[in-house]
């Protein structure tokens, strides 16, 4: 049984227009199947609007199904009794890195989670201490946030949601409004947490480059996970992506031109080092 | 035509203990028509360089020439510089205030003292050129999917229908398909409408596939100027200083240190494909 | 340049005065403003002395303390005018309807001392302590309050994040001026009723802005387990320490003088 588990699950939102009429019901996600197990690194893909956002919500009982059922560590979501447990278990990390810091001080923002959870002063200052080194950021712990850049507010973030001690963290598009340091920073933190820590890591990005060390990837479209499989399964389908508006690394892109040209190249070619190895053999 | 920057600086709190040498004597020349690309890391100086194009910031030493003329110098409208030389801020979607597209875009060509008529007609000329269909110009900008709000506020600055047009990051947070989409309208309205286009990009596989001369700013300097193919076949120096070349460098690079007759200096995809089935010795197409 | 605003004022130091709780600070603040209504004239150098005292602790130079006094020259000066000019009593001088008296003189002097120490007291709590510990500090003096249902945490909380934002906003109104410059705005020029309506395009996108983030937030702090005070513990509790009682201790004895001098003795 998976950390995360979801059964045809469905989220309907309503639109109310005008007074007195129907109002417009959106799909925002259907139909969705789920089974995450601990440990794993899962990316979701998928372009705005495609429902990976709406997803992720469910994750930590910020939305609570319309349809079916989610679980979290077989506490079901809908159950409101369970929810600060819920979300203690699977922490989240947002896009927009200056929305989501709430104190004045780095230190005491990771304190924050720890504080409303009701942790004893000295348990606090250990796992501050432990979350701050975890995300590489002791030597910061002073600063006022808005003195950081983008890729270090958002490992502070991190380190927020660590200090509470989760089984999984959800990413939500965390390097969407970082440059490329950020990004790299971000994503080295999440894959340390996940190698060293064992944390389940739920990954949502549109940046393919981020998503071919993940154990799984699924892929979301009008609200339901379109494609699934191992990173090198899903890139292997460049033309599946482009029709979903997504994108695949330009190496497999530059593989998978050489191949339409008549070139023996395996699909789903994922790093520099394995397409050089072929040319080369 | 042109931008010209002739040994500009520029330093915040001059003379404190916070002095920042934001610019470092830099000169340069944007001839009209140029596709042009300015990278660099955060804090580098590029957005800094921009708002000197059109005036928003004001150098402590230095001159900056737009056709010749000094836009600091006396008598000299500065107002008017901002229709010429269009700005698109990072985000600027955040900048719409109507209550509908249309007049929103309007926005600009109001400023410029046009006629109603006259503003509805760029508005729609420019929301075309964005590609936002007819049937949103009356709807609530903030009703609209994020890429739609990005294109109506790049329009909201092309409606003023400048010579030239700055953007600074112009796809950041936006999926794969919309990044390629605004790309390939500025690069048609380049081409259509002759604008000079100034992009700030961090997606170095975006420049390498749209622009024709590259700016690196570093520390407020300015480190390479160049083609696309000189800049990055200078990658070794370029990751010294926060950056990177196209993944297509590193590749291109690496076959030819396996000892395969490739052209390093291939930055594309296409470029790329083409020099490995040469090397490869098949026929192209 | 709109971001060089500090909000706060505080002035980092390592003194005695930076390191005493916060509470402690705050009523010796309050403690004082009193003390400068119970004295009246000899008074006053129990007063200077006091100050004096304390600004040499804080480490904070005078220069920096003086600054805030800026901001209250024009009050000042009204204040003193008002108090020389309406003041009945002995006429030392009189022109017209104007005329100045000897009361008017000592009442003006009196206020205008006054008025110099309390902004000067205040600025020493200000300058010693961050705008957080301050926050803090409110909260623990008013929980006796929420006997009488008033939310003290979630004031503090929304202070708090109050602080946070504030430059953050800053540096986006800095923004979005400039982006609507690029488009030609013009927030300079024109009547105050032209004026106002320029700054329509800076307002709306602002207060979005805003709103945003505020959502943005609270589904944040949601999402990591806030819900409000109830049940919450603290990462930095305010706890006395003997430095602070000996604070307290010297502050009950300022007050005790000041009392003598100025109640009993009449000074």
């Amino acid at each position: 049984m998976g950390i995360i588990r979801a059964r045809k699950l469905g989220y309907d939102y309503f639109q109310y227009e005008e007074e007195g009429k129907e109002p417009d019901i959106t799909h925002a996600i259907e139909d969705v199947d789920l089974d995450i197990q601990a440990g794993q690194f899962i990316a979701v893909l998928g372009h705005n609007g495609s429902g990976k956002s709406t997803l992720a919500k469910h994750m930590n009982a910020l939305l609570v199904p319309t349809e079916g059922t989610m679980w979290v560590d077989q506490m079901d979501t809908g159950n409101s009794d369970d929810i600060w447990k819920i979300r203690q278990e699977a922490g989240m990390v947002f896009q927009n890195p200056d929305n989501q810091i709430v104190a004045s001080v780095v230190e005491e923002d990771v304190g924050f989670g720890p504080e409303n959870l009701g942790v004893p002063t000295d348990e606090i200052w250990r796992r501050v201490d432990k979350s701050l080194a975890a995300t590489g950021m002791v030597a910061y712990r002073k600063h006022s946030p808005n003195k950081l850049s983008g890729g270090q507010k958002q490992r502070v973030a991190i380190a927020g949601v660590m200090a509470m001690k989760p089984k999984c963290i959800i990413l939500d598009e965390p390097t969407a409004m970082l440059d490329p340091n950020g990004r790299k920073e971000v994503l080295k933190a999440v894959r340390e947490l996940n190698q060293a820590e064992g944390v389940t890591v739920i990954l949502i990005t549109h940046y393919m480059e981020e998503v071919i060390y993940a154990d799984k990837v699924f892929v979301m479209d009008e609200g339901r996970i379109v494609m699934r499989g191992t990173p090198r399964e899903v890139f292997s389908q460049v033309d599946k992506l482009k029709e979903l508006r997504l994108d695949v690394p330009q190496v497999t892109l530059l593989a998978y031109e050489l191949r339409k040209a008549g070139v023996p190249v395996p699909e789903g070619i994922l790093t520099t080092e394995e397409l050089v190895d072929v040319l080369c053999r | 035509m042109s931008i010209k920057l002739e040994h500009v600086t520029y330093t915040y709190s001059p003379g404190t203990a916070y002095e920042i040498h934001a610019l470092k004597d830099v000169s340069l020349e944007i001839p009209q028509g140029q596709f042009l690309g300015v990278i660099g890391h955060t804090g580098s100086g590029k957005s800094t360089l921009i708002q000197h194009f059109n005036g928003l910031m004001r150098p402590t030493s230095g001159r900056v020439l737009y056709n010749g003329a000094d836009i600091w110098g006396e008598n000299y409208k500065l107002r008017e510089l901002r229709f010429h030389v269009g700005l698109v801020f990072q985000y600027p979607e955040h900048q719409l205030f109507e209550s509908d597209v249309i007049t929103d875009v309007c926005f600009g060509p109001k400023n410029q003292g046009l006629s109603p008529e006259e503003c509805r007609k760029q508005a729609e000329r420019s929301l075309q050129h964005v590609g936002i269909p007819e049937e949103l110009y009356e709807k609530s900008p903030f009703d609209l999917s994020g890429g739609q709000k990005r294109r109506v506020a790049i329009a909201g600055v092309l409606a003023m229908n400048p010579d030239v047009l700055i953007l600074d990051e112009p796809t950041a947070g936006l999926d794969p398909k919309g990044r390629d989409e605004i790309l390939d309208r500025i690069q048609y309205l380049h081409e259509t409408r002759g604008i000079t286009i100034i992009l700030v990009s961090h997606s170095m596989e975006d420049i390498a596939r749209y622009v024709e001369r590259i700016i690196v700013m570093n520390q407020g300097e300015k480190t390479y100027d160049g083609t696309p193919r000189e800049v990055f076949s200078h990658y070794k120096d370029l990751e010294k200083i926060g950056l990177a070349a196209p993944q297509m460098t590193y590749i291109m690079h690496a076959l030819a240190d396996r000892g395969m007759d490739v052209d390093v200096n291939a930055i594309t995809v296409e470029e790329a494909r083409d020099s490995i089935l040469k090397a490869l010795g098949r026929q192209i197409g | 340049m709109i971001r060089d605003i500090t909000i706060g004022q505080y002035y980092p130091a390592d003194s005695i005065l930076h390191r005493l709780d916060p509470r402690v600070k705050v009523i010796g603040t309050i403690v004082y403003i009193v003390s400068l209504f119970l004295v009246n004239s000899w008074g006053y150098l129990l007063g200077t002395a006091f100050l004096a005292g304390v600004i040499l602790l804080s480490k904070v130079p005078f220069s920096f303390m003086v600054r805030g006094l800026k901001s209250i020259v024009v009050l000042l000066i009204i204040t003193m005018a008002l108090n020389i000019l309406l003041t009945p009593g002995d006429v030392l001088w009189q022109w017209g309807a104007l005329r100045i008296t000897w009361d008017g003189l000592a009442l003006a002097g009196r206020m205008g001392i006054r008025l110099v120490y309390l902004i000067l007291g205040a600025s020493v709590m200000t300058l010693t302590t961050t705008p957080n510990k301050l926050t803090d500090a409110m909260e623990s003096l008013l929980k006796p309050l929420t006997k009488i249902h008033v939310p003290v945490h979630e004031i503090a909380m929304m202070m708090s994040i109050a602080l946070r934002f504030i430059p953050i906003l800053l540096e986006e109104t800095d923004k979005i001026m400039k982006a609507q410059m690029a488009r030609g705005a013009d927030f300079e020029s024109g009547n105050l009723i032209k004026k106002v309506k320029a700054m329509v395009p800076l307002l709306v996108p602002l207060f979005i802005s805003a709103f945003r983030r505020a959502n943005d937030l609270a589904l944040a702090m949601e999402a990591r387990c806030y819900h409000g005070g109830e049940g919450r513990t603290q990462m930095k509790p305010l706890r006395y320490k003997r430095r602070d009682w000996i604070a307290y201790g010297v502050l009950l004895a300022y007050l005790a003088a000041a009392i003598v001098m100025g109640v009993v003795l009449k000074w």
